[in-house]
């Protein structure tokens, strides 16, 4: 079977789960190569290999964290041309963050394979690896194949359930020579985000998000101590955001995360294009809105006509005594 | 000596607009307006502030995209840009994001620069990888994705907020930089710039001027193919009640019947 190389997102060795996800596609496809750099690289590989990693491919440096992107796409070309070696890869799979698409786009223009941002899906076709996209703000979903080279594909967290598939995942020091370019952009400083408690925005299974008609940083409070009743994370839509009631970091729409929950509770928010280009993708999505004629009830399973102030408490109330 | 900015700009369908796919799967331009990709604002105006901080600089707009794409390059010039580059051939319809960023970089190179300043990503496409692409083909240093960023003494310094950090980045031009909608509010274009605007020169190139074949681009060149293109079905109608002093109670149980609680 052939090679899939997976891009590994990684904190200090901490997997992060839209990886995990990745495997379970790879899996679909071929034999998951894992690759992992930087500090903790090592202590990927037991959970990488937990999920189907058969090998993990890894490389330490100072030039990782020291200088911005081009370092990874080095080390990820040396992996792929490691694999390539013995017979070209399927695809390499990389996660959709801002920093995977950059490290992937540059990957293929280097080894002259066409590249697909975003998918939602994967699945083996006649004339090759097929990738589901949703573009136009969700509103159309659309099939698409690399037609030239390796497929080089990312992958938007929440695509695919995290499997457990225990296989080998043995530990490969990948040799990297950077580039030149490598060190064209330093990393002079770097301030880790501070963790909020809460699951991650972009992973969480339950977002509970909160707009303008929240009215003010302190009343974020209504919308936190509901999704604390169901463990979920927290957004915010731009105007929010914007008015500084909440940070850019939780922003959910086409210039914040993209979210695609089981279930996603809007207070607040009119529902415009641009926030639903972020949500609209969620399993089961409902709403709170004072105004019946908001955009966002187009879109839900179950709205409340109605202030949130009045409703979000008392679901609070009422979920809290519902589970003891 | 002069600072060279050029600033990418995309000409898009609006997205508030019906978007739809024409017959062969490339993005229906004629059923909805066009405009400058609202996210490329904020590139053009963090050029404006670039330009106004130097002694001396020259802004140059480029674009790569139909005849309709002028109206993108008019608003940026209007907004105060000084020229403008429109790569226009009818080879290019459907060219993906590797045909784009090879016609980007040739132009790039043929017009001369110190600094490229990109969106964070298009309205329609929403990739967000190309301005990475073309720091990678034009071999110079890629700092992108800025919510601030700052140029002088022929270093670009900015501040990229990251999944899990944010970092401070440095990089001597030239560079290619792309900034956030958290950059800062762009400008409208006033009365007197829109009238400027008209004045200032525009210059047309094809496929030939930037020595690029036709197979290089457009949908048969591509890299990739779009098999399919379905309208999302409508999501079936949903249950909306009017709060009468039980709206969370009855928000639980819908909750509680779908599993969540
Ligand atoms: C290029 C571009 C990118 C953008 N990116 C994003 C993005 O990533 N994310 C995003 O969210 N937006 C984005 N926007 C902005 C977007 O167009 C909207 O302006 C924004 O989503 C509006 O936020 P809102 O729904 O919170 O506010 P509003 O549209 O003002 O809606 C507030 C809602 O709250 C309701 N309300 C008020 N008080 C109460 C109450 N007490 N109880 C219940 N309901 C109440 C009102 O009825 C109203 O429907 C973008 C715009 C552009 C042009
Ligand atoms: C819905 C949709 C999905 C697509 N998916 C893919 C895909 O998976 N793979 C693929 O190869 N192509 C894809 N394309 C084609 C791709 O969008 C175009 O080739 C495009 O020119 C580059 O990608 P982008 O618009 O997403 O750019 P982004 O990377 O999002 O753009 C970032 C910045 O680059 C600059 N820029 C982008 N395009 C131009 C331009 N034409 N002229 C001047 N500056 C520009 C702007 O400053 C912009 O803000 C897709 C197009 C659509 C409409």
């Amino acid at each position: 079977m052939a090679e899939v190389l997976v891009y590994v997102d990684h904190v200090d060795g901490a997997v992060r789960k839209p990886t995990l996800e990745l495997l379970t596609l790879a899996r679909r496809i071929g034999e998951p190569v894992a690759v992992s750099l930087g500090a903790g690289a090592e202590a990927t590989a037991a959970a990488l290999a937990e999920h189907g990693a058969v090998k993990v491919l890894t490389a330490d440096a100072p030039e990782f964290a020291d200088y911005l992107v081009v370092p990874k796409v080095d080390a990820l070309q040396a992996a792929y041309e490691s694999v390539s070696a013995a017979g070209s890869p399927a695809a390499v799979l990389v996660p959709s963050s801002a920093e995977g698409k950059e490290i992937a786009a540059r990957l293929a223009v280097r080894i002259g394979s066409g590249i697909i941002t975003d998918a939602i899906d994967l699945e083996a076709g006649d004339e090759g690896l097929v990738a589901t996209q949703s573009v136009f703000a969700a509103a159309f979903t659309t099939k698409s194949r690399v037609s030239k080279g390796t497929p080089v594909i990312t992958v938007k967290p929440n695509s695919a359930p995290v499997e457990a598939a225990p296989a080998a995942g043995a530990v490969e020091a990948l040799s990297v020579s950077f580039s030149e370019k490598a060190t064209g952009t330093k990393v002079v400083a770097r301030t880790p985000r501070e963790s909020t408690g809460r699951p991650e925005l972009t992973e969480a299974a339950i977002v509970v998000s909160g707009g303008r008609g929240v009215g003010s940083a302190e009343s974020f409070s209504v919308i936190e101590s509901l999704a604390d009743s169901l463990g979920a994370a927290v957004g915010a839509s731009r105007a929010a955001v914007d008015a500084g009631w909440y940070p850019h970091s939780s922003q959910v729409g086409q210039t914040g995360k993209s979210v695609s929950p089981q279930l996603y509770i809007a207070s607040g928010i009119s529902g415009a294009i641009q926030h639903r280009a972020g949500m609209q993708t969620s399993k089961t999505i409902v709403a709170v809105n004072k105004d019946a004629e908001a955009p966002i009830f187009d879109m839900v399973d179950y709205g409340v006509v109605g202030d949130l102030f009045e409703v979000v408490p008392q679901l609070t109330e009422e979920i809290k005594s519902r589970k003891g | 000596m002069s600072l060279r900015i050029v600033v990418c700009v995309k000409y898009v369908p609006d997205a508030t607009g019906d978007r739809h796919f024409a017959d062969d799967l490339t993005v229906d331009r004629d059923d909805v307006d066009g405009l400058l990709s609202e996210l490329d604002e904020y590139a053009v105006e963090q050029a404006l502030q670039i330009a106004e901080e130097a002694d001396d600089a020259e802004i140059t707009v480029l674009t790569v995209g139909p005849e309709d794409a002028k109206d993108a390059l008019r608003k940026a010039l209007s907004m105060g840009a000084d020229k403008a580059v429109h790569v226009e051939d009818d080879d290019l319809h459907g060219t993906d994001v590797m045909g784009t960023s090879l016609v980007l970089a040739k132009a790039v190179e043929k017009t001369g620069y110190d600094l490229v300043i990109c969106g964070m990503a298009s309205t329609d496409g929403t990739m967000g990888v190309l301005p990475a692409v073309l720091a990678e083909r034009l071999g110079v240093p890629q700092v992108t994705q800025l919510s601030e960023v700052f140029v002088g003494d022929g270093v670009v310094k900015g501040r990229r907020d990251g999944d899990t950090a944010t970092e401070q980045l440095e990089a001597s031009l030239p560079a290619v930089v792309s900034v956030t909608d958290q950059s800062g509010e762009a400008r409208y274009p006033s009365f007197k710039g829109i009238m400027a605007a008209k004045k200032k020169p525009v210059e047309s190139l094809d496929l030939e001027d930037l020595e690029i074949e036709a197979e290089e681009v457009g949908l048969e060149g591509a890299w990739t193919a779009v098999e399919s293109a379905a309208e999302r079905p409508a999501r079936s109608a949903g249950t909306i009640v009017k709060d009468e002093g039980e709206g969370g109670k009855q928000l639980a149980a819908f909750l509680a019947e779908r599993k969540f609680i």
